[in-house]
């Protein structure tokens, strides 16, 4: 059935065509392609009318030379009126165009959207499916609008045809990704689940994609598809091979089908109903069960459409996580797969068991294929497949298996291609940091790690290993032994120079004891790497000199030469030049003790989150945005999807070590805004009493001059570490508390703290809740501590003293798996929650409003809305501000006025506030008049963020 | 969901390009790029499947034709081979023994067939009777439409 001489064909359009193929060079095509442009666009621009058939050649034609990858500027038009056309090919290819050509010219979109609309009315199944397309494939913000509400019509219509309903539901769904504020759930949203019943398997194929969709974004209303989705994943399980005709795939019943239930599934957790759930638990022994049969077919399609749905059914069962029985059936048949002679399975059972080695039933069962998964990393031939290997290995470390899976990385990457060697890098070193029982490891690790792969070291691995080594002075001995024999190799990585520099110069001497590696032979080991290293490397060498001569007064002599050398005193580099000269003149003219306080051993590093870690997260995180486009809404700000970290780490749990956020603990500092007591008003100090019960008026006795408030006097062992500075979201954060009292006011990996606060008068009072999100302790010397998954609570007491405008600090210091976490927030306190409603009518409103008429008396500020400018919700956030909302007192009704009083201790300061929407231009003018220009000030910076 | 399909050549040259999401012309030709780059050097008989930025990418050889393209994180790779595979049959069937000069001349055609069979870069219809079966009617409309259009709507 040779479709192509159906007379449809295009004669004109294949003469072009290969004429272009017959072009010998670049330069030909060019010309050809320039010379039938000019031709379509005279016959686009000439008197005569063209007739269909031609407007559709050449329609063609462009569309031809479009995909060639040249730019096409004219004939959307002609495109467009063949949409209009009666003929069907004719419309078809104007369809074609607009979906592959179309841009957001919106008079154009127009125009397309009308013959839309046209064909959706027209009844015609094949129109109604050719305009759905269109649809589907441009998906813009404007079909959007125009269809969102027409399309789920058609698809629940009683009379629609399978075919429609079938892109129907496909057309929705991608409208839905695009835009789904514009696609209401409605009547039709039930009847949607509902076509999981359909007789016709297409339709069901069509709409389940719909379904599954909806239903992550909103689980509850479709709760329903579940069970329907079982019964009909039963029916097709237990189906003979030939029951379902064409949907029979090589012999395997509804492959896509199957695969879509199992997938929509996983978007729910086990289903409740015992009668479903066991159910759905014998379809999946059936397929696991299938897996061991002979095949019907020899055909790769054949085992391809049956491994597929047993591979998604794996997935179902990971994600369930709570059938032990299945999750170790899963297991060993990805391990059977593992030695498949069929590489793509190989490679799949390899991706799957990374998920699988994250539940705590059968990480276990996953680690016994530990051999099997080195194996592929040294002799698989596919780098995809050794990539796998890779992640694998990384996903089933734990403290058993460290120390073996950290040695074959490394033994891999001796020999590991390039595009997968940084990665690498960033693995082994989390891994050695994560897993280090003993430190010499960790230290030989990465200096191995930079011995192999310098070039794909990045900074973060070797800044990290610096900091680590500052921070435990049981390491540094050995490390400034490993790090100088290092050196002696005659080809270093600069990075190794790097860290030796550092390393020799915090702690050289702790070696200088042993005559091979006096301070002499130190010193002329590193300055012989000296001249091959780049400038920043250079630097890091000269301030090790400068330490040196610190450390061993014996080798001044020398340095001092070496930095008074022409190659240093009078180096080209800048920085370099000011070093030496700078090191020179203080080795000469401080005194030793001078000296030594400059030079001191460098404080421990705070702790924080590894930096190394960040980057691979980095690494695979949405690094494709373009790709990925925004469709999922939040996912922009979303963490990454694991980059096959593990969740929960049982052998961390035996290991930490006890403490936590807790009310006698020095983990809550709050910094005023002023010195207590301040006899500057206008800077203002609010005193916060934190833990009353702990004793009233503890703050005094735990400031110091910072005036950092250490709510608990008796703090110690962490009294060293200075709070971090606030996280740069702590303003966002701030300003969600402003129109409201409670809410969760952070949240990260490990912990979470709610707020609720209650405030009268020139007194609150705040309950803080910390959560630990985790499943391990939260551990600090002191009682009590959280355990994991329980929260505990605090009591502030606030009272308000005069008014302030800088928010308290919050800063909270625990110890999570032996890292000190480090967080400082600011505290929700803003000078509004002091506000005590005023209601007045409108005559007084105005008259107060004239008395404080002095500039400064007034703040204001015009700015661009953020959210939807909606009456209710305005009014809402205006009443939370905690002032009176103030009806028909503004002559003009769309305005709002509000009136209040600000209590503190020192005084009363008494406002208004005017609030002035303006919808066209989505602006408002917010204007605040109060007795004090702080406050009025302040008010309006932080209203001004609310709306 | 499928984010994209691509059929090229072995020497690079691109026959049929399918974006199920809107992308700019510069993302789309550094995909292109990047998909004949990692692609073609590929040994025979290597693994179909790749991990490019956060996508799957799965790819196979028909002939001279490489069929390649990018799923979302949580696709499954099999299946996107055999959708491969099926629309391979839907060509074949329509044009009978299909080679590549097929898909470079009736490049609207081939267009069309993968219309019928994905939408939204999700399947739409696997059976292939079905999908054979519209696209004949959509040929034979061409002669009956005039007569078509001047019945009274049904």
């Amino acid at each position: 059935m040779p479709a192509v001489s159906k007379g449809d064909g295009m004669r004109g359009l294949a003469v072009f065509i290969s004429d272009i193929r017959n072009c010998k060079s670049k330069e030909a095509e060019i010309k050809r392609i320039n010379k039938e442009l000019a031709n379509i666009r005279s016959k686009f621009k000439g008197d005569k009318a063209l007739d269909g058939y031609s407007k559709k050649k050449y329609v063609c034609k462009l569309l031809f030379i479009f995909l060639l990858g040249h730019d096409i500027d004219f004939g959307h038009m002609e495109a467009v009126n063949l949409l209009s056309s009666n003929k069907y090919t004719e419309k078809q290819i104007g369809y074609l165009f607009i979906s592959v050509l179309v841009n957001s010219n919106s008079e154009l979109i127009r125009l397309i959207n009308n013959a839309i609309k046209n064909d959706l009315a027209s009844r015609n199944p094949t129109f109604m499916c050719l305009a759905l397309h269109c649809i589907a494939n441009v998906g813009s913000r404007e079909m959007a609008e125009a269809f969102a509400g027409e399309i789920p019509r058609i698809l629940v219509a009683g009379d629609t045809m399978d075919s429609v309903k079938q892109s129907a539901a496909l057309c929705l769904l991608r409208l839905y990704k695009t835009s789904p504020d514009l696609v209401l759930m409605g009547e039709w949203t039930s009847r949607v689940v509902h076509l999981l019943n359909d007789q016709h398997m297409g339709v069901v194929t069509a709409a389940i994609s719909l379904i599954t969709c909806l239903s992550q974004k909103n689980p509850d209303e479709f709760k329903t598809c579940v069970s329907l989705a079982v019964s009909r994943l039963s029916r097709i399980v237990s189906s003979a091979s030939t029951d379902l005709q064409d949907y029979t795939y090589y012999f395997v019943p509804a492959p896509w089908l199957s695969c879509k239930l199992l997938r929509l599934l996983q978007c729910y957790p086990p289903p409740e109903d015992g009668a479903v759930k066991g159910r759905l638990v014998e379809c999946l022994e059936t397929i696991l069960n299938k897996a061991q049969e002979p095949p019907k077919s020899k055909k790769v399609q054949h085992s391809n459409a049956k491994n597929a749905i047993l591979f998604e059914a794996i997935s179902l069962i990971i994600h369930y996580d709570s059938e032990p029985n299945l999750l170790v059936r899963a297991c060993n048949q990805l391990g059977q797969f593992l030695q498949h002679r069929e590489t793509n399975l190989r490679y799949l059972a390899l991706e799957s068991m990374c998920t699988l080695a994250s539940s705590e039933f059968s990480h276990e069962a996953v680690k016994t294929h530990i051999e099997t998964v080195i194996n592929a990393l040294k002799t698989e031939r596919d780098v995809s497949v050794r990539q796998r290997a890779a992640d694998l290995l990384y996903a089933m470390c734990d403290r058993s298996n460290a120390k073996q899976i950290v040695a074959e990385m490394l033994s891999y990457l001796e020999n590991a291609d390039y595009s997968i060697r940084e990665e690498m890098v960033l693995k082994v070193a989390i891994l050695a940091e994560k897993y280090a029982v003993d430190y010499s490891w960790y230290v030989d690790t990465i200096l191995n790690l930079i011995r192999i792969a310098g070039d794909y070291v990045s900074e973060e691995v070797w800044y990290r290993v610096i900091q680590i080594v500052i921070n435990r002075d049981d390491v540094q001995g050995y490390a400034a032994k490993t790090v100088f024999e290092a050196l002696q190799a005659p080809a270093c990585h600069e990075n190794m120079v790097k860290v030796g520099g550092y390393i020799l110069g915090e702690f050289g001497n702790l070696i200088a004891g042993d005559p091979r590696s006096s301070p002499l032979i130190q010193f002329n080991l590193l300055h012989s790497k000296f001249h091959l290293c780049s400038v920043p490397t250079r630097a890091l060498l000269l301030s090790a000199y400068i330490k040196f001569i610190n450390l061993f007064p014996e080798t001044k002599p020398t340095i001092q030469e070496v930095l008074r050398s022409d190659s240093q005193i009078r180096n080209s580099d800048v920085e370099l030049q000011q070093r030496a000269v700078e090191y020179l003149k203080l080795s000469s003219i401080a005194s030793t003790d001078v000296l030594a306080t400059v030079l001191e051993e460098m404080p421990p590093f705070p702790e924080r989150e590894s930096s190394i870690l960040a980057k691979l997260k980095k690494k695979k995180g949405p690094g494709a945005v373009s790709v990925s486009e925004l469709e999922d809404g939040k996912r922009e700000g979303g963490e990454l999807n694991g980059g096959g970290e593990r969740g929960s780490d049982p052998s961390a749990i035996a290991a930490s070590n006890a403490s936590t956020p807790s009310p006698s603990a020095d983990l809550l500092g709050l910094r005023s805004a002023a010195p207590i007591g301040s006899a500057a008003p206008s800077a203002g100090s609010l005193l916060v009493d934190v833990f009353s019960e702990a004793g009233p008026a503890a703050p005094s006795s735990g400031a110091n001059d910072d005036n950092f408030l250490s709510s608990a006097p008796s703090s110690s062992s962490l009294g060293s570490e200075d709070p971090a500075p606030p996280l740069p979201e702590s303003d966002e954060l701030l300003n969600k508390f402003v129109c409201k009292n409670n809410g969760v006011l952070f949240e990260n990996q490990l912990l979470q703290i709610g707020i609720k606060s209650e405030y009268r008068q020139n007194l609150g009072r705040m309950y803080l809740f910390y959560g630990n999100k985790t499943s391990v302790q939260f551990t600090k010397p002191v009682e009590p501590l959280v355990e994991g998954g329980a929260q505990v609570q605090q009591v502030i007491n606030i009272e308000c003293l005069t008014d302030f405008s800088e928010a308290p600090l919050l800063n909270i210091k625990f110890r999570y798996g032996g890292a000190l976490q480090n967080i400082t927030l600011k505290l929700p306190v803003t000078i509004n929650k002091f506000f005590q409603p005023t209601e007045m009518a409108s005559q007084d409103f105005f008259q107060r409003w004239k008395q404080l008429s002095l500039p400064q008396q007034e703040a204001q500020k015009i700015f661009k809305a953020n959210n939807a400018m909606d009456t209710e919700v305005l009014k809402a956030k205006l009443l939370g501000l905690g002032s009176a909302l103030l009806e028909n007192v503004d002559p003009n009704p769309e305005n709002f006025v509000c009136a209040g009083v600000i209590q503190t201790k020192a005084q009363q300061v008494g406002c208004l506030l005017r609030l002035e929407p303006n919808a066209q231009a989505q602006m408002y003018r917010l204007t605040l008049r109060s007795s004090k220009d702080s406050v009025s000030k302040r008010l309006c910076e932080l209203l001004a963020e609310q709306f | 969901m499928m984010r994209f399909l691509l059929l090229f050549s072995r020497q690079g040259k691109l026959r049929l390009q399918k974006w199920f999401t809107p992308l700019a012309e510069r993302d789309k030709k550094k995909i292109i790029r990047d998909m004949t780059m990692m692609v073609l050097p590929r040994a025979p008989r290597s693994c179909n499947f790749l991990h490019w930025r956060d996508l799957k990418i799965v790819y196979k050889r028909y002939a001279s034709l490489y069929f390649c393209c990018g799923l979302d994180d949580k696709d499954n790779e099999l299946l996107a081979l055999e959708v491969l595979h099926r629309y391979v049959e839907l060509l074949d069937k329509y044009f009978g023994n299909v080679c590549e000069l097929d898909i470079i001349f009736n490049f609207e055609k081939a267009y069309f067939i993968l219309d019928e069979f994905l939408m939204g870069g999700e399947v739409q219809e696997t059976s292939k009777l079905l999908v054979a079966k519209s696209m004949e009617e959509s040929d034979m409309l061409q002669e009956t439409m005039e007569e078509y259009m001047n019945k009274p709507a049904f």
